[in-house]
């Protein structure tokens, strides 16, 4: 108790020092949690990932579509249960800044492989009756506005023309992490008027998504499906939805290293300011600690006070910053609408962001600990008066 | 401990600084004996050696050689901690500057030194309001040094210096920083604490004035004892 209160004590006795170290804490753990909230939000899709489901594309590149008829063959291999396929679609909502994916879809099967998107049985049906329909996830409702009946009209860029589609669900994430920016509608619609305009494109989809039976097995499967395929004009890749996702994470991985990069660098910066701080205090109190030497505290004492007192100041900006992170985090997911489909703080970023704190305060009081256990009694002495 | 052994028993002591390779003699052959219960007063001329000598006494320096006993225990022979765990039991501390902590009241600096004898709490609040009692500052305990005036400290730091009971007193120019009349009344407690309650009390001072207060005063020149 009383080591306690004198540590508080020595924590405000420079009440403005003091304050300006908390408050580059907190805006250096606030950062922290931010940047690391950004980089989860990229791994979103890899870390929601199933471990039953495949995607198989095709072997050049992921722009290279596949034929549509590699359905049937897909799904007569041994251990797979379901096949859908999905074709990335890239229109445009008014403006190329309002990015959100589409994806045309063979609905029945695709969306039964994801349950993690809940859809309201009647608004299902009402989707799967309307040819021009689209399901639509709540983020991105809410982002735009979107109600049931709505129409969107999107300006293609990978199909040419201009398209509408109606509104008839919108689906609900499982859990908080769950990405609810995206937009389906059915791919017979995109593959009827592909027919038309662009016959030599019709009947292909971008990716498979192949829902296998038993997840360890799943690679013998993938190796399978590729085995079928080998050596015809459309050769085929398939992974596992998680290796999909990072492989088109790699992508932008320079991005995501700069930002891990920045994160630690602030961290790296505050624990030089905390540093500062810390050996100006011990500096100031070279008497006092020959003082308390004298009066027979030992190291020991010494360095709880001075582990003590920058600790206290390390969580108290710590605390604050992590406090602050969610209401920013909300503010700026909201900011950033769907182009984060998740922008959720993790308890393991707050953990991160303590743990920061841990190394600041300690490592800031490493030197004026050591320091005032090895002063020298009769030399301390000589700087009170 | 017996009876008869001095509280502080010094023989051929000496000691030396370093200054830029040179050696310099501060303290050379210093022998001499304090009795328990007594008050002595050691003199001499800025430089002399005089706080080298108490802070050897109090255990805070080391000697070159020669030896140097209090209250019966060969001091030099301790280590480090030893000699911190020594100094708790053993020593009270008056300085010129009162040495008080600032974000502590007169109360918490008091309790300060009973942190490292394992009293408890309230034991502990007992303790120190009879020590303030006993410096007349029974209506200042919750007051910070900063709230005090240097006399009203210094009394502080005597209460901290007597909390523990300690072997000896050691006091390094206990009125060097006070007006006339504040440093009668530090004397006064001095010399009531050795009077009343037969604490050992070494002061270091250059003041005549103040030395007269001591039943017994030693000179210090040049690092000899002159008498
Ligand atoms: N740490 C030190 N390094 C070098 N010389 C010192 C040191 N401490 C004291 N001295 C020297 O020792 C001599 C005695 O000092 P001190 O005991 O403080 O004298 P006094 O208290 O009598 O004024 C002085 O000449 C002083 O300069
Ligand atoms: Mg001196």
């Amino acid at each position: 108790m009383y080591l306690l209160k004198l540590i508080l004590r020595n924590a405000l006795r420079h009440k403005l020092r003091t304050l300006l170290t908390v408050l580059g804490l907190l805006v250096a753990i606030l950062s922290f949690g931010l940047l690391q909230t950004v980089v989860d939000a990229w791994y979103t899709g890899a870390n929601s990932a199933a471990p039953d489901r495949l995607v198989t594309r095709s072997a050049v590149s992921l722009v290279v579509p596949l034929p549509v008829h590699y359905r049937d063959k897909i799904r007569a291999i041994d251990g797979v249960r379901s096949v859908a396929s999905a074709n990335w679609f890239a229109g445009v909502y008014q403006e190329p800044k309002n990015f959100f994916p589409q994806f045309a879809i063979d609905p029945a099967t695709y969306l039964a492989m994801y349950p993690e998107y809940r859809i309201h049985p009647d608004q299902l049906r009402d989707f799967m009756r309307d040819r021009k329909g689209a399901v639509v996830g709540r983020k991105l409702a809410d982002t735009y506005g979107f109600k049931l009946g709505d129409v969107v009209p999107l300006r293609g860029t990978i199909f040419a023309g201009n398209w509408e589609f109606v509104v008839r669900a919108i689906y609900e994430g499982a859990t908080p992490k769950t990405d609810t920016s995206q937009f389906f509608f059915h791919w017979e619609y995109l593959n009827e008027t592909v027919r038309t305009r662009a016959p030599q494109r019709a009947n292909q989809v971008g990716v498979f998504v192949v829902q296998v039976s038993d997840v360890s097995r799943a690679a013998e499967i993938s190796a399978t499906i590729d085995a079928q395929f080998r050596n015809s004009p459309a050769e085929t890749l398939t992974e596992t939805e998680k290796a999909f996702q990072i492989g088109f994470i790699k992508q932008t991985e320079a991005i995501v290293i700069a930002i891990r990069i920045v994160s630690f660098v602030v961290i790296f910066i505050i624990l030089a300011v905390m540093a500062n701080t810390m050996a100006m205090t011990a500096r100031e109190r070279v008497g006092e600690h020959a003082t308390l030497k004298a009066l027979g505290f030992g190291p020991g004492f010494l360095g709880g006070l001075i582990y003590g007192e920058s600790l206290t100041i390390a969580f108290a900006g710590a605390g604050l910053g992590v406090l602050l992170t969610f209401p920013v985090a909300d503010w700026f997911g909201a900011k950033m609408g769907t182009l984060f489909p998740v922008f959720e703080v993790s308890t393991e970023t707050v953990w991160l962001q303590f743990t920061c704190a841990l190394v600041v305060g300690v490592a800031a009081a490493v030197v004026p600990a050591w320091r005032a256990a090895r002063v020298r009694i009769v030399e301390g002495l000589r700087a009170v008066g | 401990m017996s009876q008869s052994a001095p509280a502080v028993a010094i023989r051929h002591l000496t000691k030396t600084y370093r200054r830029g390779g040179q050696v310099v003699p501060v303290l050379e052959d210093i022998s001499f004996d304090i009795a328990a219960g007594d008050f002595v007063a050691l003199m001499g001329p800025s430089g002399s050696g005089k706080s080298t000598l108490l802070n050897l006494i109090a255990g805070i320096d080391r000697p070159d050689s020669g030896e140097l006993r209090v209250a019966d225990v060969d001091i030099m022979q301790l280590d480090e901690a030893g000699l911190a765990d020594w100094r708790a039991r053993n020593v009270g501390f008056i300085f010129q500057f009162y040495n008080l902590m600032p974000v502590l009241t007169a109360m918490e600096n008091v309790e300060l030194p009973l942190l490292l004898t394992g009293l408890a709490a309230r034991d502990r609040r007992e303790r120190v309001e009879v020590a303030l009692g006993m410096v007349g500052l029974s209506d200042r305990m919750t007051h910070y040094p900063s709230e005090l005036s240097g006399g009203q400290q210094q009394r502080v730091a005597i209460a901290r210096a007597i909390i523990t009971d300690p072997t000896i007193l050691v006091a390094d120019e206990p009125t060097g920083d006070l007006d006339r009349a504040s440093a009668d009344d530090i004397l006064a407690l001095m010399d009531r604490l050795n009077g009343e309650l037969g604490k050992t009390i070494i002061m270091v001072t250059h003041d005549p004035h103040a030395a007269q207060r001591a039943r017994r005063t030693r000179h210090l020149e040049k690092g000899l004892l002159t008498d």
